[in-house]
C-alpha cells in the first residue's frame, strides 16, 4: 500500500490537468477563505473562538476527492475548510463566522457550529472527540438502510485520547460500519506536542486491537491523501467496516485566535510553510507538468480571491439577527 | 379495555411503533437475545429481525450515535439499562442532542428516545437507585417524561418515538409489574400534558412518576382527616404543563411537590421556584418540597426508607401548608 501511495504525485501518476486544476482551486480558497477570516477577526467582526485551517488543506481537499454524492462529513471545530471542500457556500460560512443573519445557522451557531443536510455536513462540534461516534452513527443508519453511503469522520491527535473514541472503534469495527476515520495529526493538541501526550505516536494503528485496518498518509501532499483515501473508501462501501488513515499535516497558524505560540518555534513553522507547503507543492507539480503556466495560476487566485471578498463582504453587509430569532428551535 | 403490566404496556407500545415505522429499530444493552433486564424488549429482536440489537457496554459512544442516526431520519430508541448510568450520556445529551435544533436554526430533526429506569426502594444501593431527573430535565432541547400508568407507559412512549426531537423517557423499576388499563389501538399520550389524578380543593399534590402513587395514598389518608387534596401527575417533567399547575393552586391556594431525585437543586426544587415564579400571589402557605435528603442512597432497608418520599412524608407535608 505504502508504495502507491509514493508513487502518486510523481508526474507519471498525476491525474488529468483539470482535476489538478480543482484540487489547487479548492485549496486555495480554503486558505484564502481562512486569511480572510483571520483579518476579520483581527478587526473585530468575529467574536468567541475561530480555528483556522491554514496549512491542512490538503487533507480535507484531498479525501472530498474520494467522496460521493450523499457521503457524510463530520469533524471537529477546526471546521470551515471541511464546509468549503463539501460545497458549502464561502458567504454563508463566513456570515455565519460574523455572526449575521445570512450565516448558515443564522448566527446562533458561530464558528464551530455549522451544518448542511444538503452538502450532508453534519457539524463542527466543540467537544474534543465527541464527533467520532456521531461519525459511526451516520455510518450505522447508512447500514441500517443499506444506501451505501460512507460517513468521512475527521479528528485531531488531541481526540484519538479521548475514551469515546474506543468504545466507537469496537461497535464500528463489531458492526462492519462504513466509517472513515481521518486522524488529522497536526503533532499538537492545542499547545501540547503530541510526543508529551501521547504513549505511542504511531495513531494509525490505534485500530488494531479492534482489527481496524489503518495506514499513516502524508498529508502535505493532496495526491498522495486521495490515494489513501480512494483506498479506504473502496474498503469500506465494499462492506469491509471501517478505515483508519493518520493524515500527518500540520497547521501553520495557533490553535486558535489566541493562541500564545510558545510551545514551538517559529523556525519549525517557517520550515513546514516554505518546504512542505500543500498548494505550492502541487503548484510545482502543474507546472512541471506543464499544466499551467504563471498567468493561468493568477488567473485561480484572482477569481478566489474575488469569491473570498465576496463572501466577506456579505459577512459584513448581512444583518444582525432578529431578537425574535432567540427562541426559536430551542426544540426540534 | 384490556389489564397490562407497565413493562408489557411498554413492550406494546415498541411493538406497535416498529410495526408501523420501519425506521424505528432498538438498541442497547441486553435487549435483545436478553430481552431487557426488566423484559421490555422480550419478544422483539425474534418479532423484527435486524432491528433490535444487543450492544457492547458503552453508554457514551451509544448515545452519540443515536443523536447521530436520528438525524438521518432512523428513529432510534436507546435503553440505558439503570438512570444511575445516564451521567455516562450526559456529553451526548447536554452538548449534541439538546443544542442541534437551535444551533443550527431548526435544519434538523432528531427523533430519538432515550429510555431508562431509576428510583429506589429495593436495596439496590448507591450506583443503581437513583433518580436523575432534574440532571436532564434542567436541560433546554429535550423532553422528560415519566409516566406512572401503564396507560401513560404505552402513550407516551409512542408519542415519544413519534416526536421530532430528542425525548428523555424516565421508567421506574417499581412499576415494571404494577397492572393498569390500557386503551386498545393506536393512543398516544400527548407530551407536555399534566394529569389530574384527584380533584381536590384544599392542597394540590404535585408529583412525579412512582410519587404518584404515594401522592395518592397521602391523600387517601387525608381525606379521612376531611382534608380535601388534588393530586397531579405532572407525566411530563419538561416541558412542563405550567397551565395545569397554576390552575390547580388557584382552586387550592397551597401546594406541596414531590420526586424521587435530590432535593436540593433538583427537580422539586425547580418546581418549587417556577410555582414561586407564576403562582406566588395565589398561595396562602409556602411550598413544601418533599424529595431524597441530601446523602447517597442507602443499601439497608431500613435505612432506604427513610430516604424515599413516602405517603406519610407526602401528607406531613400537606398538613404543615395547610398549618
Amino acid at each position: 500500500m505504502a508504495g502507491t501511495a509514493e508513487e502518486a504525485s510523481s508526474p507519471g501518476n498525476a491525474p488529468d490537468a483539470e482535476t489538478l486544476k480543482r484540487h489547487y482551486t479548492d485549496m486555495l480558497l480554503i486558505r484564502r477563505f481562512e486569511e480572510k477570516a483571520g483579518q476579520l477577526y483581527g478587526m473585530g467582526l468575529i467574536g468567541g473562538f475561530c480555528h483556522l485551517y491554514i496549512g491542512q488543506e490538503a487533507v480535507v481537499v484531498g479525501l472530498q476527492a474520494c467522496a460521493e454524492e450523499g457521503d457524510q462529513v463530520v469533524t471537529s471545530y477546526r471546521d470551515h475548510g471541511h464546509m468549503l471542500a463539501c460545497g458549502m457556500e464561502p458567504k454563508g460560512v463566513m456570515a455565519e463566522l460574523t455572526g449575521r443573519e445570512g450565516g448558515y445557522s443564522r448566527g446562533k451557531g458561530g464558528s464551530m457550529h455549522m451544518f448542511s443536510a444538503e452538502k450532508a455536513f453534519y457539524g463542527g462540534h466543540g467537544i474534543v472527540g465527541a464527533q467520532v461516534p456521531i461519525g459511526a452513527g451516520l455510518a450505522f443508519a447508512n447500514r441500517y438502510r443499506k444506501n451505501g453511503r460512507v460517513s468521512f469522520t475527521y479528528f485531531g491527535d488531541g481526540a484519538a485520547n479521548q475514551g469515546q473514541v474506543y468504545e466507537t472503534f469496537n461497535m464500528a469495527a463489531l458492526w462492519d460500519l462504513p466509517v472513515v476515520f481521518v486522524i488529522e495529526n497536526n503533532q499538537y493538541a492545542m499547545g501540547t506536542a503530541q510526543a508529551r501526550s501521547t504513549s505511542t505516536p504511531a495513531l494509525y494503528t490505534r485500530g488494531e486491537a479492534f482489527g481496524i485496518p489503518g495506514e499513516e498518509v502524508d498529508g502535505m501532499d493532496v495526491l498522495k491523501v486521495k490515494d489513501a483515501g480512494m483506498r479506504a473508501v473502496e474498503h469500506c462501501r465494499g462492506g469491509q467496516g471501517p478505515y483508519i488513515l493518520e493524515v500527518k499535516t500540520y497547521r501553520y497558524r495557533g490553535h486558535s485566535m489566541s493562541d500564545p505560540a510558545k510551545y514551538r518555534t517559529r523556525e519549525e513553522v517557517s520550515r513546514m510553510r516554505e518546504s512542505r507547503d500543500p498548494i505550492e507543492g502541487l503548484r510545482k507539480l502543474m507546472l512541471e507538468l506543464g499544466h499551467l503556466d504563471d498567468a493561468g495560476f493568477k488567473e485561480i487566485d484572482k477569481a478566489v480571491r474575488a469569491q473570498v471578498n465576496d463572501a466577506a463582504q456579505f459577512a459584513q453587509e448581512s444583518p444582525e439577527p432578529d431578537a425574535s430569532e432567540l427562541w426559536t428551535d430551542v426544540y426540534a | 379495555m384490556p389489564t397490562m403490566r407497565y413493562a408489557e404496556a411498554l413492550n406494546a407500545a415498541l411493538r406497535e411503533e416498529m410495526a408501523r415505522d420501519e425506521a424505528v429499530f432498538v438498541f442497547g444493552e441486553d435487549v435483545g437475545t436478553y430481552g431487557g433486564v426488566f423484559k421490555v424488549t422480550k419478544g422483539l429482536m425474534e418479532e423484527f429481525e435486524g432491528r433490535v440489537l444487543d450492544t457492547p457496554i458503552s453508554e457514551q459512544a451509544l448515545t452519540a450515535m443515536a443523536v447521530s442516526a436520528a438525524m438521518t431520519g432512523t428513529r432510534p430508541v436507546l435503553e440505558i439499562m439503570y438512570a444511575d448510568f445516564m451521567p455516562l450520556t450526559l456529553d451526548a445529551l447536554i452538548n449534541q442532542a439538546s443544542v442541534f435544533s437551535y444551533v443550527w436554526e431548526g435544519q434538523v430533526e432528531m427523533p430519538f428516545v432515550l429510555r431508562t429506569q431509576g428510583g429506589g426502594g429495593v436495596g439496590t444501593g448507591a450506583q443503581h437507585a437513583k433518580s436523575l431527573d432534574g440532571l436532564v430535565a434542567q436541560v433546554p432541547g429535550l423532553k422528560v417524561v415519566a409516566p406512572v400508568t401503564p396507560a401513560d407507559a404505552k402513550g407516551l412512549l409512542k408519542a415519544a418515538i413519534r416526536d421530532p426531537g430528542p425525548v428523555i423517557f424516565l421508567e421506574h423499576k417499581l412499576l415494571y409489574n404494577t397492572r393498569g388499563d390500557v386503551p386498545d389501538g393506536d393512543e398516544t399520550t400527548e407530551i407536555g400534558r399534566a394529569r389530574t389524578v384527584r380533584e381536590g380543593t384544599d392542597v394540590s399534590i404535585f408529583a412525579t412518576s412512582r410519587m404518584v402513587l404515594e401522592a395518592e395514598k397521602a391523600a387517601e389518608a387525608l381525606a379521612a382527616e376531611g382534608v380535601f387534596a388534588e393530586v397531579i401527575d405532572l407525566r411530563t417533567l419538561r416541558p412542563l404543563d405550567l397551565g395545569a399547575v397554576v390552575g390547580s393552586i388557584s382552586r387550592t391556594h397551597h401546594a406541596v411537590v414531590v420526586n424521587e431525585g435530590w432535593g436540593f437543586c433538583g427537580y422539586a426544587a425547580e418546581l418549587s421556584a417556577t410555582v414561586m415564579d407564576h403562582a406566588f400571589d395565589q398561595l396562602d402557605a409556602p411550598v413544601m418540597r418533599v424529595a431524597i435528603p441530601d446523602m447517597p442512597i442507602p443499601y439497608s432497608e431500613p435505612l432506604e426508607t427513610q430516604v424515599i418520599p413516602d405517603a406519610g412524608r407526602i401528607a406531613a407535608a400537606a398538613r404543615r401548608a395547610l398549618a
